[in-house]
């Protein structure tokens, strides 16, 4: 397999929610590709739209415009019955291992549920192999088989999510979160898992998650999402050593270490994220930035590549 | 790694296992605590019981419906534990055959009722938007209208026999139901379990009958015990204007309605089916109640 | 502070804890504790079973001084921070036995009315939800001001005036006061629920997580903020948390619980440079490396034990890599390695403690 070869390629997406004040922009001219077997992380406060990008390119929100090109096919083309054929290759995680799980179907319901409706296995015993397969191979005991979510803990819960999830045998996967409910020790457990899958099933991840320290572990490239746009995006060794958007400077050094010799300065942001309904077309971070100038205020910067993959949005760099 | 980890896991789960098992049996298990509602369900057992029974106990030709003026209005002894009628007939045996009715009428209507209003309330919840605008005013509009006089107006208009009444009754219930259905549904439909059933390319008949349904149908079930008493009463109601069971079939509101000419000597005639809608209406509000407890998540 | 050596010199056996502790508390009589909680043990009584959510919990604060209580869910931190605040429902809960010293008074020992005064005045607490921890029909300058009268009894006008001082302080204009809790976002109400509790100058803040729900840079300016006040008010702290990095910026003392007991507590540099205990251990390398992408997680295997049914042993034995026999069979005794770090474990004796050396190979 090609390991250069582009497996989705997303092309100037947007979505829009109409509400009573305007067109919210949640997610606003969004553009990036994404190679096979590697990891996207996308990071952002919540609101900053990252959990619409992932939906919209699964197509379980409608795009309002711009392509999303899976393998070749512009999934954002395809009619409902073609994208649920589909949804074989393209799987979602979700963050709350409580509520993505059907509190009345068993482990083992809720994992065969896909093979199911996509009529996997020809009979129901060779299912139940596949089902046992599967949830061996997210550390899932047999034992489990007939036991309910809720008599389960989070780590264990989240590893029927993604058991669910790889069930289809999915060649891309998009991770809403799928650590931030649970303790750390466990957390740990389901990332070293979810890493070992992606070697081992040569898995394309897109990794939303507002946790910078884990984005940084997991990830091979970042994009910095703020009001619905990458302001940054950058391979993530690049991004965590030399950060050139003041919000994504701002975010790195909002991170509390776990390291008392290692102060750092902290920059501290003015105000909060504001909702991107009807945003003028300047910069939308300008109010909260500290290096503001004026033509922030009056025109929109675009995503520029500053260096070989390394593209920022922000006027202070042209 | 993995291994020993799922080996410490199993060990932990086997004993929740034996504690906790579904949902609902942890309702149940909530409602065996409520006295009252034990209380309500052993009467609605026993109604019923009595109900499937009547036949056997009793010959409806012979019991119920014989008229014997040599032994009209005898007060209860112990020959007639109730008394009989201005028409000889015991009223013990017709109370007990009341059952029957009262329990067919009840539970039809309310079957009929809960299907019809928990498909509009899925169209409504579910898919939402016009839908839902269009069949929850069409419900309004229902709802606007009392029940009962509702129910007076359609055996009015169709004629008075029982398949009109629970016609009647069921159109009346259907409405509520809509709401409960359509209310469930809107507390489910957002979970993300369905968004992930619809990520793995569920279709929507999947969605609602696979995971929607099962999640919504606590306060259904609540709704129709509750139901089921008020379409009891609403029965016995239109019988006793005359609307609803014709004699000589032994309703409870009929023959509350003749007894009430003779409640001045013969009291009993009205006490008697008085007592019996009560107890029954009163048995399945307990339980009811007691369901809609137990199924309250804030119990938990 | 004695070096540490001192008391190591004539105690060679690991026998010696009950010298130590006595050394230990008597230290504690010197200094100004704000809380003291000792060997406190409590249940949740369900009808199935017995919860043990506290098992011979100690804490300490020293006045002024932050400690971080440092676990996973189900450890114990909620119930103990409810414990000082007198606040455990009951049934189902049940304190069995222990102490909590609180400005040197017994409060377990106190009255329903008495300890109606106590919370808010001299001991409040803020919550991980701001959202559920405010009045969503009242404004907010009154529900401050609620506070503020109740304790003081200024009369409503007085304390409408105080809440808005209260209101700049944690960086909230005064005149937004007259808003409700819904017209704020996450970040402001939870500054709204610090202005809260902080209202009464209370002696001791107790802090459940107090920024979970917030976002990386709103988080750093709460923190900012608490960090600012407890300094210019002389408040001391108790700082719930699951995030090493918080407890690294706002701690001086840290405990770190497990199944309902401390099984570690040291300053800062204690926990963080001399790490003794296997499960302080698996928490930080459970944290992925900020400098270093390559080192692989290394997480605590399997699962927080059953607090209904705890192990025999040592509670932690079942995840530690370092169990040894005696682990599965014997609770492990206190061991101090300096005057101020000790940790509960076999793998410590009179021996080895000092250098401590075991884990961190």
């Amino acid at each position: 397999m090609n390991k250069q070869e582009t497996i989705l390629e997303v092309n100037n997406l947007k979505k829009y929610f109409q509400t009573p004040l305007g067109p919210l922009h949640a997610v606003d001219d969004v553009s990036f590709t994404l190679k096979r077997g590697k990891t996207l992380g996308v990071v952002g406060e919540s609101g900053c739209g990252k959990s619409t990008m992932g939906r919209t390119i699964l197509r379980l929100l409608e795009p309002t415009s711009g392509e999303v090109i899976f393998e070749g096919n512009d999934l954002s083309k395809l009619n409902k019955e073609e994208i649920r054929k589909k949804r074989r290759e393209l799987q979602i995680v979700f963050q709350d291992p409580f509520s993505s799980l059907n509190p009345r179907k068993t482990v083992s319901q809720t994992i065969m549920e896909p093979l199911r409706i996509h009529r996997i296995e020809k009979n129901k015993r060779q299912r139940q192999e596949k089902v046992r397969e599967i949830m061996e191979v997210v550390g899932l005991a047999d034992r489990l088989w007939d036991t309910y979510p809720h008599e389960l803990d989070g780590g264990r819960r989240q590893r029927i999510g993604i058991a669910r999830a790889l069930a289809l045998n999915p060649k891309f996967i998009v991770c809403d979160e799928p650590v931030s409910a649970l303790d750390v020790s466990i957390q740990a457990q389901i990332l070293n898992l979810m890493k070992e899958l992606q070697k081992k099933m040569g898995l394309t991840y897109m990794f939303i998650t507002h946790d910078l320290s884990v984005v940084n572990y997991f990830s091979d490239d970042i994009a910095v999402m703020y009001l619905g746009k990458i302001v940054e995006m950058a391979p993530a060794e690049v991004l965590f050593t030399n950060p050139v958007h003041p919000y994504t400077q701002a975010l790195l050094s909002a991170i509390p270490i776990p390291n008392i010799k290692k102060k750092k300065e902290r920059i501290l942001l003015k105000g909060e994220i504001t909702s991107p309904i009807a945003p003028k077309p300047i910069c939308r971070f300008c109010n909260r930035c500290r290096n503001v100038i004026d033509r922030c205020s009056s025109e929109e910067p675009q995503l520029i590549e500053i260096e070989k993959k390394h593209y920022v949005s922000c006027f202070l760099t042209e | 790694m993995n291994k020993e980890n799922t080996i410490q896991k199993n060990s932990n789960v086997s004993k929740k296992k034996k504690r906790k098992k579904g949902e609902f049996s942890q309702a149940v298990k909530r409602l065996s605590k409520r006295k009252s509602a034990i209380i309500g369900f052993v009467i609605i057992i026993l109604l019923i019981l009595l109900a499937i029974f009547a036949d056997v106990i009793y010959d409806y030709e012979e019991d119920i419906i014989k008229q014997n003026i040599s032994e009209r209005l005898i007060s209860p002894c112990a020959e007639h534990p109730f008394g009989t009628d201005e028409l000889g007939r015991d009223i013990l045996a017709r109370i007990i055959y009341g059952t029957r009715i009262s329990l067919f009428i009840g539970i039809t209507a309310n079957l009929i009722s809960m299907v019809i209003g928990s498909i509009f309330g899925i169209i409504a919840g579910y898919w939402g938007k016009k839908s839902d605008m269009i069949v929850m005013r069409l419900m309004d509009v229902f709802l606007a209208i009392p029940g009962l006089l509702l129910a007076i107006a359609i055996v009015a208009a169709l004629g008075t026999s029982t398949r009109n009444l629970i016609i009647a009754l069921s159109i009346s219930g259907i409405p509520p139901y809509a709401r409960v259905m359509r209310g469930a549904i809107l507390t489910v439909r957002d979970v993300e379990y369905i968004e992930a059933a619809r990520a793995i390319g569920a279709r929507h008949s999947t969605i609602i009958l696979g995971h929607i349904l099962p999640n919504c149908m606590a306060p259904v079930i609540v709704n129709a015990t509750l139901y089921i008493a008020a379409v009891i009463a609403a029965t016995a109601g239109l019988s006793f204007l005359g609307l609803g069971i014709q004699a000589p079939m032994p309703e409870w509101g009929a023959m509350l309605s003749t007894g009430r000419t003779y409640i001045r000597q013969y009291s009993y005639m009205t006490l008697f089916p008085g007592v019996a809608i009560m107890i029954t209406i009163l048995a399945f509000n307990l339980l009811g109640d007691g369901l809609r407890d137990a199924f309250d998540p804030r119990q938990k | 502070m004695m070096p540490l050596i001192q008391d190591k010199s004539n105690n060679e056996s690991s026998k010696d804890e009950g010298i130590k502790i006595n050394m230990e508390k008597n230290n504690n009589k010197q200094k100004d504790l704000t809380l003291e909680m000792k060997d406190l043990v409590v249940e949740y009584h369900t009808d199935e079973e017995i919860i043990h959510a506290l098992n011979g919990l100690e804490l300490f604060i020293e006045r002024g001084k932050t400690l971080g209580l440092v676990g996973e869910t189900g450890a114990g931190k909620t119930t103990a921070a409810l414990s000082i605040m007198q606040l455990i429902a009951s049934p189902p809960g049940v304190i069995k036995k222990g102490s909590i010293f609180l400005n040197k008074e017994n409060i377990l020992q106190k009255s329903k009315a008495e300890m109606g005064k106590i919370r808010g005045k001299d001991v409040s607490m803020i919550f991980q939800d701001p959202m559920t921890a405010l009045n969503p029909v009242i404004t907010i300058e009154k529900q401050i001001a609620e506070v503020i009268n109740h304790h003081s009894g200024c009369g409503e006008k007085k304390a409408i005036l105080e809440a808005g001082k209260m209101m700049e302080l944690v960086g909230i204009p005064s005149n937004r006061g007259v808003e409700y809790p819904h017209q704020f976002s996450g970040g402001m109400r939870q500054r709204v629920v610090i202005a809260m509790a902080l209202a009464c100058n209370p002696k001791l803040l107790i802090a459940d997580e107090p920024t979970t729900a917030l976002d990386v840079t709103i988080q750093a300016q709460v923190l900012e903020m608490m960090k600012n006040l407890k300094e210019s008010y002389g408040t001391s702290m108790l700082m719930i948390t699951h995030d090493l990095g918080i407890v690294a910026e706002t701690c001086d003392t840290v405990s770190i619980i497990y199944a309902g007991r401390i099984v570690e507590h040291g300053t800062l540099e204690d926990i963080f440079e001399k790490t003794l205990h296997p499960y302080t251990e698996g928490l930080f390398n459970s944290l992925p490396n900020m400098e270093k992408r390559d080192v692989p997680l290394k997480p605590i295997k399997g699962l927080m034990s059953d607090p209904a049914n705890l192990p025999s042993g040592c509670s932690f034995c079942p995840r530690c890599n370092y169990a040894k026999e005696i682990c599965n069979t014997e609770k492990p005794k206190r061991i101090y390695s300096n005057e101020t770090h000790f940790v509960e474990c076999h793998l410590y004796n009179g021996n080895n403690i000092a250098d401590g050396t075991v884990i961190n190979q």
